[in-house]
């Protein structure tokens, strides 16, 4: 036996680390068909990690202090060495995020990955997804400017809108009658622990994926077809054969990052709102406040629904039952097949009514309220809910092909 | 591990028993946590009451005070801005300001102590932003109907000029007033209506 290998039998023997890269890298089959789709989910490693590496060095220049958290960002931005470009990669970092998220989230929705027996492995996912949502909302407070300020002010109020409970918690949230120095030095402390708690539930994503094994474009089990030693025919390990295409993956994100970031790191207002840049003031709200892109959907949906019986509560029930949708989305879907590529018309037709829904509500959500883009809002808020409602029974009657017995090319 | 002469029955309750008592334990435990994230004894103290000397208002005019950090506002309303108060009743959730978001003294046409001078929270019942105060009439942004009155940037409620909110608003109640009582003729305590006429 060579040195090395003495050292890792020595290891092997008090701690498994052959066996867990054996089973999650190197003997890990994943189906052979993987296409571009298959990125975003390393790369929504990538960026957790981006974030909290970014994180941990803002914190060293930053105070979450009123009086002082706006001053200490701009002394990051233009003090600190290296600060603006650490905290670009990390307000640019929170919107690519979602951006990959959402086009995760999406393949699934394409491929069927949330169906049996994958349901556990999606709504742990779903529980990411929230998670994540909480920490952008937590840490979008810090720069304390305006949008700051007041998109903090509205979500903690929807907490108020609970029946009976909700003024005391949307002020035991506060820990103040209103946003105030309370609120962000606390709003800091979960900002900075929430992001381990994500990566813990990353990780029991992956130990839930490794059980269930990956799905792949064509929705067939791959364990179905094994060669004489057990291992699926149409399966590879996935180091390295997908380490290595990942890593093509991550180059080309790192392309656009990059151009984002050096050359575009507001977005034309969309990744960094502009009243951000003026300080929090608590007796003004700015003209037209909206949240960042990636919650606009949800406000738009919010706003569209009416007060019912002297309450605000039915709009956030709405709300946040839109999001709820995605914890049931494994049992609404009776389609005989998963991938969208055996589905028929109909599923066809509903996905890209719900996507269109989808994006149409988070362009509403960025604009100021009228009559018009408010029935507009929901017609498409019975739109995004007919999607999911809608779908034991599309799914269930829709003219489905038939399915291969073995992954295409 | 030999298990004869284990007495199930026996070892399932004390199990039991054990595990409900620490669970117990652990919601006590739980209280410091929760309750800390109550407004602390120096946030209570900052909602003291506070003055405000409306002296210098013309009519039409309005100031903002703080009061537990939120703004208040004190409008002095024309003659014709109380003329106009009844006619919004019919396009209003809630023109007889049936839901207490005032004290029993200022529930009346005008919400307030001295007809002239309207005390309101600053904030708007849907979400909590601040409306703007929008005292022109029939604005085109707004609609013919309108007799000045206050317009939230965030979601488009609007309410009258003794806050009140009109239908279609996605705030489902009045603005609140809060508790106040006058020192003199100009002279306002906002936060204490204790001795007050």
């Amino acid at each position: 036996m060579s040195t090395n290998n003495k050292f890792m039998a020595w290891i092997d023997e008090r701690f498994p680390a052959t066996k867990t890269w054996e089973e999650h890298l190197a003997k890990y089959y994943a189906p052979k068909n993987f296409n571009f789709w298959y990125f975003f989910g390393s790369l929504a490693m990538l960026v957790l990690v981006n974030q909290i590496l970014t994180g941990i060095w803002l914190a060293m220049n930053y105070k979450p202090d009123a009086t002082l958290a706006f001053a200490s960002v701009q002394y990051i931005m233009r003090d600190v060495q290296w600060g603006w470009l650490i905290r670009y990669m990390h307000s640019v970092g929170a919107s690519a995020f979602f951006i990959v998220v959402y086009l995760h989230m999406f393949r699934g929705l394409m491929y069927g990955s949330y169906r049996k027996p994958r349901e556990l492995l999606w709504i742990i996912g779903v529980i990411i997804y929230l998670a994540m949502m909480a920490t952008a909302f937590f840490g979008y407070l810090l720069p304390w400017g305006q949008m700051s300020y007041w998109g903090a002010q509205v979500i903690v109020n929807l907490f108020s809108a609970v029946p009976f409970v909700g003024e005391h918690l949307s002020v035991w949230v506060r820990g103040d009658y209103v946003i105030s120095d309370v609120t962000l030095n606390r709003f800091f402390a979960f900002h900075f622990a929430l992001p381990f708690i994500l990566a813990a539930l990353v990780f029991v994503h992956i130990v839930a994926l490794h059980k269930v094994g990956s799905n792949n474009p064509d929705g067939i089990e791959i364990k179905k077809n094994k060669d004489a030693n057990g291992i699926p025919l149409d399966g590879i390990p996935f180091h390295p054969y997908y380490t290595v295409k990942d890593i093509v993956g991550v180059v080309g994100f790192l392309i656009i990052f990059a151009a984002v970031i050096f050359f575009a790191p507001g977005m034309g207002g969309f990744f960094l709102e502009h009243p951000n840049f003026d300080p929090a003031n608590p007796l003004k709200t700015p003209p037209h406040i909206a949240p960042v892109w990636y919650f606009t959907p949800f406000y738009a949906i919010l706003r569209a629904i009416p007060p019912m019986f002297t309450s605000k509560f039915p709009g956030v029930l709405v709300m946040f039952g839109s999001i709820a949708m995605f914890f049931i989305l494994p049992w609404l879907d009776r389609s005989p097949v998963k991938s969208i590529r055996y589905k028929g018309p109909l599923f066809k037709i509903a996905i890209a009514i719900f996507t269109i829904s989808f994006i149409i509500l988070g362009y509403l959500g960025t604009q100021e309220p009228s009559v018009g883009r408010t029935w507009l809002a929901r017609i498409l808020t019975i739109l995004y809910y007919a999607f999911f409602l809608l779908m034991p029974w599309y799914s269930k009657i829709d003219k489905t092909k038939p399915v291969p017995e073995r992954v295409t090319e | 591990m030999s298990t004869e002469g284990v007495d199930k029955g026996r070892r399932r309750f004390l199990t039991a028993a054990t595990s409900v008592v620490g669970g117990v334990g652990t919601v006590y435990v739980l209280t410091p946590f929760v309750l800390s994230m109550e407004p602390s004894a120096r946030a209570q103290a900052a909602g003291a009451p506070v003055e405000a000397d409306v002296s210098k208002l013309e009519p039409g005019q309005m100031m903002t005070v703080a009061w537990r950090g939120k703004p208040v506002w004190l409008v002095r309303r024309t003659k014709k801005n109380l003329a106009d108060l009844p006619s919004n009743d019919h396009l209003l959730v809630d023109p007889k300001s049936t839901v207490p978001q005032q004290p029993p003294y200022c529930k009346n046409e005008y919400r307030s102590r001295k007809p002239e001078y309207l005390v309101l929270v600053g904030i708007c019942t849907h979400l909590g932003c601040v409306p703007g105060y929008r005292p022109d009439v029939a604005p085109a942004d707004i609609g013919a109907y309108w007799k000045g009155g206050f317009l939230c940037p965030c979601h488009g409620s609007r309410f009258d000029l003794a806050g009140r909110v009109f239908q279609g608003s996605p705030a489902p109640i009045n603005l609140e007033v809060p508790p106040y009582k006058y020192l003199s003729d100009t002279r306002i305590t906002i936060g204490d209506d204790k001795g007050a006429a």
